[in-house]
């Protein structure tokens, strides 16, 4: 949202008003009209970014929804083109029999390059939305349960679906689409909504119930919500792609089942991984040190509770008795007017404020709570980059909680190494925000920052002068946080604080000395392969030698050679641990072994004789928590 | 053939110990161990001098060859292919180079590109090393370097069988072959009072020329720089047997002090051999660094910075150390700064070396032990 019609930041530009004045003015804004113009803040710059935007924003919710009410996300995503292609089963011009090849019935597949209009269904099985609320919920813009509590969710201010719905209804004319059903014998109400974007306020044209809801096998929906959005927009694969946005939201999101037709009807289903719903983070007040002047204000007009002292107790965490007298005290001697616990809320004026505002500054107050974070959590990022990305090494790492500006905060990094990751491209870095996928912007997030500032040669990899490192590498980082601190409302980027930058910087260096222990250990198992090649080639030499010297059985001797040399390179896996020193043989494995937070798979891309063995127990590659290669031979 | 009976039971044992190595491969193997042997460390540090016999012995130190071992899996491999070349020579009774026993070995390997051996220089220390593994001798191998070293002189030998008068073999001599045990070699008839070894050919030619050996009532022998185990088997057969004193005449440098020391002491290398083959009693007659004034020779040669070096370590030879003049001919020729080869002689006279020096070196016995 631009700054102007947040009320709660702007007043510190214009002192000369009063924050009454200030916010009574503001209010008078229609930020749908505003949206109208600006449709490049909410993320809506060009018809691709739009037609994405609207499937996260329908996503993002309809996964908080489902969390929430601690039902296992099942969502469905569609999208149909709805012009630009190629007639769907062409008439025949004439009567004369349609016998040909084209005309067997079958729809033919839009021709995506050309279509411009789409028309995006997202479905889920959450808890659906009672009849009174859908149109606010989906025809109002700054309309939501997340924007005035400090909760990790993925939606923070309660644009983006009806900013998506908005789009939509000012590109094509066409008004969004809701079906919701709050159980299995609740009504299941139809709606049509079309925005007045003056008023900021929804247009009912359509308020139905529906007998049956069936989806399209046919089969009935006991509950959810489905939201279809008419739009404008321009259908790609590749970078920055829906496909790219749901592929990434599976890997944060591992609890998920995501279904997806696109509009080449081509149909992709992300498995879920994991059968626990999140739980649910607790709702926290906000911490004294995050607030600015502005909010402040606004939540001293807006408290019930009529003392100062009260008001700073029940309005934010941390703040005991005794603080709330340091505070007063220090407020106090800034020569504005008496300021105690006593005094009225309402009385207090703005220069009052501020001294209150800077007083807290000065007071030493403890961290937030942090248990209001529930972050995604090693094991669960384990499991989701192994469904989504093909690699062969994997590590992820949940750092504790910190605060920046008041504000709890969690950092969560996962690697992704080698297998069918394409080497040479660089290294991919995928960005999330309380479990959203960032797809634009990466220049701008600190979390690009912290990677490219990584001295990622200390992990055994090379990296150009200021740039991600060259390997076959994905770098998975989360930051959880009661608030994100976007650089836009669109949210695409993760603003640069030091203490965030610094949060994620650790915990790649975490992941990164895991992965670093890896990659020697293949170095090391690679010489090893070579070591073992080396005696493979003389074996038959020494066979034939000892056969023209000696009556025995060449084949015996070959087989029993070729057993010393297996185990000889073995022998010298073992005996080394990660830094590469002897160790004794009762330790004999490395530092990954029985790290949780490590998966190896063993990739069966090469054909010595080691592989054969560990083949040999399936097909599918063997997942290890901790194993090295050699050690399941 | 009258040699075939003597030469029989040798190679029966050498087959044998070139089994037992193939047998204990076999065996390491089924064990799941590392097949390897021992190969006697062949250099001055497992070298000692045997301060009575006045002889290089081999000490104890042995190096271990492993198959599993990177840096030792192909000379481990390439081992093995001589044992099994040189069991197959003994098992058919036949003798040949250590030439051909590189081409015998040689191919390239099954689904590689690599050879078992690119050069001779490969294969030769091989060979070396199989000798002091299984302990024995080359001779017992069956294998025999390039001859190398001719001789003439008052006597007469039988050779394989004929009968030959080394006082009639004309210009080029008698050429010396690889294997001169008794078996290939007799001595039949012997007017010689000594035997003189010359380091090098050309040299040699000139006292055959000048039929120094007739004047002089000796064998004159050369080796071609470091004389081979032939010349050096032979040298030591005429001393051992023929009870004749051997003096060497080798250029005044580094090298010609090395080269008679191994005759006197025995080598480093073969230090193994030496019981058959150094003559402690060999004296140096020359060329010395005090010559030049003794004799007024002016081709000189600057030493360069490896002679001073080589000069050190061969002073500290516990052979050399506590010989005083010894010590003082290195010191003189360290102190000149320069060496002298033996054709410095000829710039005085093409025969000077013949007609003056040696007669005054053996009148005034001017040699140095």
């Amino acid at each position: 949202m631009p700054k102007s019609s947040a009320p709660s930041t702007s007043a510190k530009k214009k002192p000369a008003a009063t924050a009454e004045t200030m916010a009574a003015k503001q209010k008078e804004i229609a930020v749908s009209e505003f949206f109208a113009k600006n449709r490049h803040l909410l993320g809506f710059d060009n018809p691709r970014k739009a037609l994405l935007t609207t499937i996260k924003e329908a996503v993002d919710n309809s996964l908080d929804a489902c969390e929430e009410a601690g039902i296992l996300p099942d969502i469905h995503v569609t999208i149909e083109a709805l012009n630009g292609g190629t007639k769907r089963a062409k008439k025949p011009k004439d009567a004369e029999t349609p016998v040909s090849d084209s005309d067997s019935g079958v729809e033919e597949v839009p021709s995506l390059t050309n279509a411009t209009k789409f028309k995006v269904t997202v479905r889920d099985n959450g808890p659906g939305i009672v009849k009174a609320q859908i149109p606010n919920v989906f025809g109002r813009l700054l309309y939501g349960s997340k924007f005035h509590r400090l909760r990790m969710s993925r939606g923070q201010q309660g644009i983006g679906i009806s900013a998506a719905g908005m789009y939509g209804l000012l590109t094509t004319g066409q008004p969004v689409q809701i079906i919701s059903k709050t159980g299995p014998r609740a009504k299941c109400h139809r709606f049509e909504l079309a925005i007045d974007t003056l008023k900021n306020r929804p247009e009912i044209t359509v308020d139905d119930v529906l007998d049956e809801w069936t989806d399209r096998d046919g089969d009935k929906i006991r509950q959810g919500t489905e939201v279809a959005i008419t739009l404008e927009g321009k259908f790609q694969r590749g970078r920055a792609s829906v496909d790219e946005y749901l592929e990434q939201t599976a890997i944060a999101n591992p609890h998920a089942r995501i279904v997806y037709t696109a509009p080449d009807l081509e149909h992709r289903v992300f498995p879920r991984e994991v059968d626990d719903v999140p739980e649910t983070p607790d709702e926290i007040k906000p911490h004294p040190y995050g607030v600015e002047l502005g909010v402040l204000m606004r939540m001293l007009k807006e408290t019930k509770h009529s003392k100062l002292g009260e008001f700073l107790q029940q309005s934010f965490s941390r703040v005991s008795p005794k603080v709330a007298k340091e505070i007063t005290d220090i407020a106090g001697k800034a020569k504005v007017g008496t300021i105690t616990l006593q005094s009225y809320c309402s009385s207090l004026n703005h220069g009052q404020i501020e001294a209150i505002h800077n007083a807290i500054s000065e007071t030493k107050i403890q961290n937030p709570p942090t248990d209001c974070l529930v972050p995604i959590g090693p094991q669960q990022i384990l499991k989701g980059l192994l469904k989504e990305i093909k690699a062969e090494f994997y590590t992820a790492e949940t750092r504790d909680p910190q605060v920046y500006r008041g504000n709890p905060f969690q950092i969560e990094v996962g690697l992704a190494f080698g297998g069918d990751i394409p080497a040479g491209d660089g290294s991919k870095v995928i960005r999330f925000a309380n479990r959203v996928p960032l797809l634009y912007q990466p220049a701008a997030c600190s979390i690009t920052k912290a990677v490219v500032q990584t001295n990622w040669r200390n992990y055994g990899m090379s990296q150009p002068r200021s740039s991600l490192p060259d390997a076959p590498l994905v770098v998975f980082i989360h930051m959880a946080s009661v608030w994100v601190p976007f650089t836009s409302e669109s949210k695409e980027a993760i603003a640069d604080y030091d203490e965030i930058r610094k949060e994620i910087t650790l915990a790649i260096k975490e992941c990164g000395r895991k992965l670093n222990t890896y990659i020697r250990r293949k170095q090391r198992v690679a010489r090893e392969g070579q070591r073992r090649d080396v005696f493979a080639k003389y074996i038959g030499e020494v066979v034939a030698a000892c056969g023209r010297m000696t009556e025995l059985d060449p084949e015996k001797l070959f087989e029993d050679l070729k057993n010393v040399a297996r185990s000889r390179t073995e022998t010298a896996d073992r005996q080394l641990d990660d830094e590469g020193n002897f160790i004794k043989p009762a330790k004999k494995a490395g530092k990954l072994d029985g790290d949780a937070n490590v998966v190896v798979i063993e990739r069966d891309d090469d054909e010595d004789e080691d592989a054969d063995a560990s083949a040999a127990e399936g097909e599918s590659p063997a997942i290890t928590t901790d194993q090295p290669e050699h050690a399941a031979a | 053939m009258a040699t075939t009976t003597t030469r029989k039971k040798k190679p029966v044992d050498t087959s044998k110990k070139l089994e037992r190595m193939a047998v204990d491969v076999a065996r390491s193997a089924k064990r799941g161990e590392d097949p390897g042997f021992d190969i006697p460390t062949r250099s001055l540090s497992n070298a000692a001098f045997d301060e009575r016999k006045k002889i290089i012995t081999m000490g104890d130190a042995a190096q271990r060859r492993n198959f599993f071992n990177l840096g030792q899996a192909k000379k481990f491999m390439q081992t093995m292919l001589v044992a099994s070349g040189c069991k197959e020579l003994s098992d058919q009774g036949k003798t040949t180079s250590i030439r051909d026993m590189f081409y015998h070995c040689k191919h390239t390997i099954k689904g590689t590109k690599e050879n078992t051996f690119d050069t001779q220089d490969e294969s030769d220390p091989i060979i070396e090393d199989l000798e002091v593994t299984i302990g024995s001798i080359r001779e017992e191998l069956g294998l025999f370097a390039e001859n190398k070293g001719n001789m003439v002189g008052p006597m007469t030998i039988v050779d394989n069988g004929d009968t030959i008068d080394l006082s009639r073999m004309g210009s080029g001599g008698w050429g010396v072959p690889s294997i001169v045990e008794p078996n290939v070699i007799e001595f039949k008839k012997s007017d010689a009072k000594f035997v003189l070894l010359i380091e090098k050919s050309a040299v040699w030619n000139r006292f055959n020329q000048d039929r120094f050996w007739e004047k002089y009532n000796c064998a004159i022998i050369h080796g071609g720089g470091q004389p081979p185990r032939g010349v050096r088997r032979m040298v030591y057969r005429m001393h051992k047997e023929l009870k004749l004193p051997v003096y060497v005449l080798a250029d005044n440098d580094p090298w010609g002090y090395y080269i008679y020391s191994v005759l006197k002491q025995g080598s480093i290398n073969l230090a193994f051999e030496s019981q058959r083959m150094a003559i402690p009693s060999a004296r140096f007659i020359g060329m010395s660094a005090f010559d030049r004034e003794e004799f007024g020779f002016t081709n000189v040669i600057d030493l360069n910075d490896k002679d001073v070096n080589r000069l050190k370590e061969i002073a500290a030879y516990p052979w050399f150390a506590k010989k005083k003049p010894w010590q003082k001919e290195i010191q003189a020729m360290l102190k000149s700064g320069v060496k002298m080869e033996l054709e410095t002689a000829s710039s005085k006279d093409f025969s000077f070396i013949t007609e003056e020096y040696m007669p005054q070196k053996l009148k005034k016995k001017q040699w140095l032990d």
